[in-house]
């Protein structure tokens, strides 16, 4: 590869849009090219600035209300989550869609009892606060073993920490919070600009099954291990988050990563 | 702009409306806020965009929903743009006369970038439109070259050279803020 190509698939290379011969091909002339190499190597620092939380501009609460849903909260108010389902309904042969409407009722009485939605209300809002200046973290570190001594004294559980920096989710820090009438320990990481809580608490049952749902842009997703309950709520895409709670789950159960 | 406009009342569409397109608010104000460069009016686009987006709505055959409504983002700034007819609302840009620059990072410049995110800001804004669309959408949004292109309406070949340009821009704007930065202690 010559360096004029190269200067211009560098930007490509940088991106990961290069298909396999030709990262190779990129891969081999840095390492014999000092000025691309240096040109790569700052192109690197770049991006890196990028990643500095303040060039992210979100949209103002005011925006954001405007064009939010008041959530269903209470039993009276269970008429959207109804027509949420509606569109479904239609798209069904006739007397199938009549029997199905005639279920729904039931099926919602069933799963207002359920406070799994309860409390993804309550991590949204949790994760939200914790969005706002001097919220985020109680303790900053990125270290697990400071983390976690951290929440000693301060619950009456020690929490599971892992750092999975190496993953491309580095642990940042640590905060006490309340969920679902549970002190529960809230461990940050970062993904880029993005921020996941994590938050955890102990539970009679033993281990109950991953739900993931998706409410006002935000992901959450619950599952329980070990008698400990976790709520993973992050704005990051849902693949990602899947990703995390994989990494999570699995540094969990592995005997070596202890 | 009908800043007061309410959106109607909950309705199936109206739910999934929200379900869809709603999680891309934060991206949709973030590349209305660096075209813009102003809180006011990003407000305004994002606004306008989501009344389209709206509007639209039944036209959304899946697929993507953050590219189809940054694409609308984008197309709404530049038309509203068009309307207000500012001083620089005929910013013509030529992908051929912005040629890369051999030039490397000074260490100040280096210092500065690991420092100083006004700098970068600052440089950032200074972009013209099409690269600025560009590198926003690839490192703050994290899009891929095939979503930049389906956003921005260019070729994929485009969009590579020009977020090759914007990086060289801001690398030389970085550089000469350090030189600038470093005269001024002296």
């Amino acid at each position: 590869m010559m360096c004029d190509d190269a200067r211009l698939l560098l930007h490509a290379y940088l991106d990961n849009e290069l298909d396999a011969s030709q990262s190779v091909a990129m891969e081999h002339h840095l390492r014999h090219c000092s000025a691309c190499a240096a040109q790569h190597a700052d192109f690197l620092q770049l991006r890196a600035a990028f990643t500095q939380a303040s060039l992210y501009r979100r949209a103002p609460d005011a925006l954001r209300v405007q064009w939010s849903f008041p959530e269903p909260t209470s039993a009276a108010n269970a008429a959207p989550a109804r027509t949420r389902r509606a569109p479904i309904a239609l798209s069904m042969a006739a007397g199938f869609a009549a029997a199905l409407l005639i279920t729904l009722p039931a099926f919602y009485a069933l799963h207002r009892h359920d406070n799994a939605n309860l409390t993804v209300e309550e991590a949204i809002s949790g994760h939200i606060r914790s969005m706002q200046p001097q919220h985020l973290m109680d303790v900053i570190s990125t270290d697990q073993h400071t983390v976690k001594p951290w929440f000693a004294g301060k619950l009456d559980f020690s929490p599971r920490v892992k750092d999975l920096a190496n993953a491309g989710f580095p642990l940042v820090g640590g905060r006490l919070d309340a969920l679902d009438g549970h002190d529960v320990a809230a461990l940050i990481y970062r993904r880029r600009l993005h921020v996941i809580n994590l938050y955890q608490w102990p539970v009679s049952s033993e281990t109950a099954a991953v739900s993931v749902s998706q409410q006002r842009g935000y992901t959450v997703i619950q599952w329980t291990d070990e008698h400990m309950r976790f709520v993973a709520i992050s704005d990051v895409e849902e693949s990602q988050l899947q990703q995390f709670v994989q990494l999570f789950r699995n540094d969990a159960v592995s005997p070596l990563m202890r | 702009m009908p800043s007061d406009f309410r959106p109607p009342a909950s309705t199936p569409r109206r739910t999934h409306f929200e379900v869809c397109v709603l999680p891309y608010l934060d991206a949709a104000y973030n590349l209305a806020r660096w075209l813009t460069r102003d809180d006011a009016d990003a407000q305004d686009v994002v606004q306008e965009a989501m009344l389209r987006a709206f509007r639209y709505f039944d036209s959304f055959r899946g697929g993507d929903a953050r590219v189809w409504l940054l694409a609308i983002v984008r197309n709404t700034f530049y038309s509203l743009r068009a309307k207000g007819a500012s001083d620089d609302a005929h910013e013509s840009f030529d992908d051929d006369t912005h040629g890369l620059i051999d030039e490397q990072l000074s260490p100040e410049a280096r210092v500065l970038l690991a420092v100083d995110v006004r700098a970068l800001h600052a440089a950032l804004g200074q972009l013209p439109h099409p690269l600025r669309e560009a590198i926003v959408l690839r490192e703050l949004e994290e899009c891929s070259y095939k979503e930049i292109a389906s956003i921005t309406g260019q070729k994929i070949g485009t969009v590579m050279s020009r977020l090759a340009r914007a990086r060289e821009r801001l690398k030389t704007e970085l550089s000469r803020s350090s030189t600038e930065a470093c005269r001024h202690d002296v």
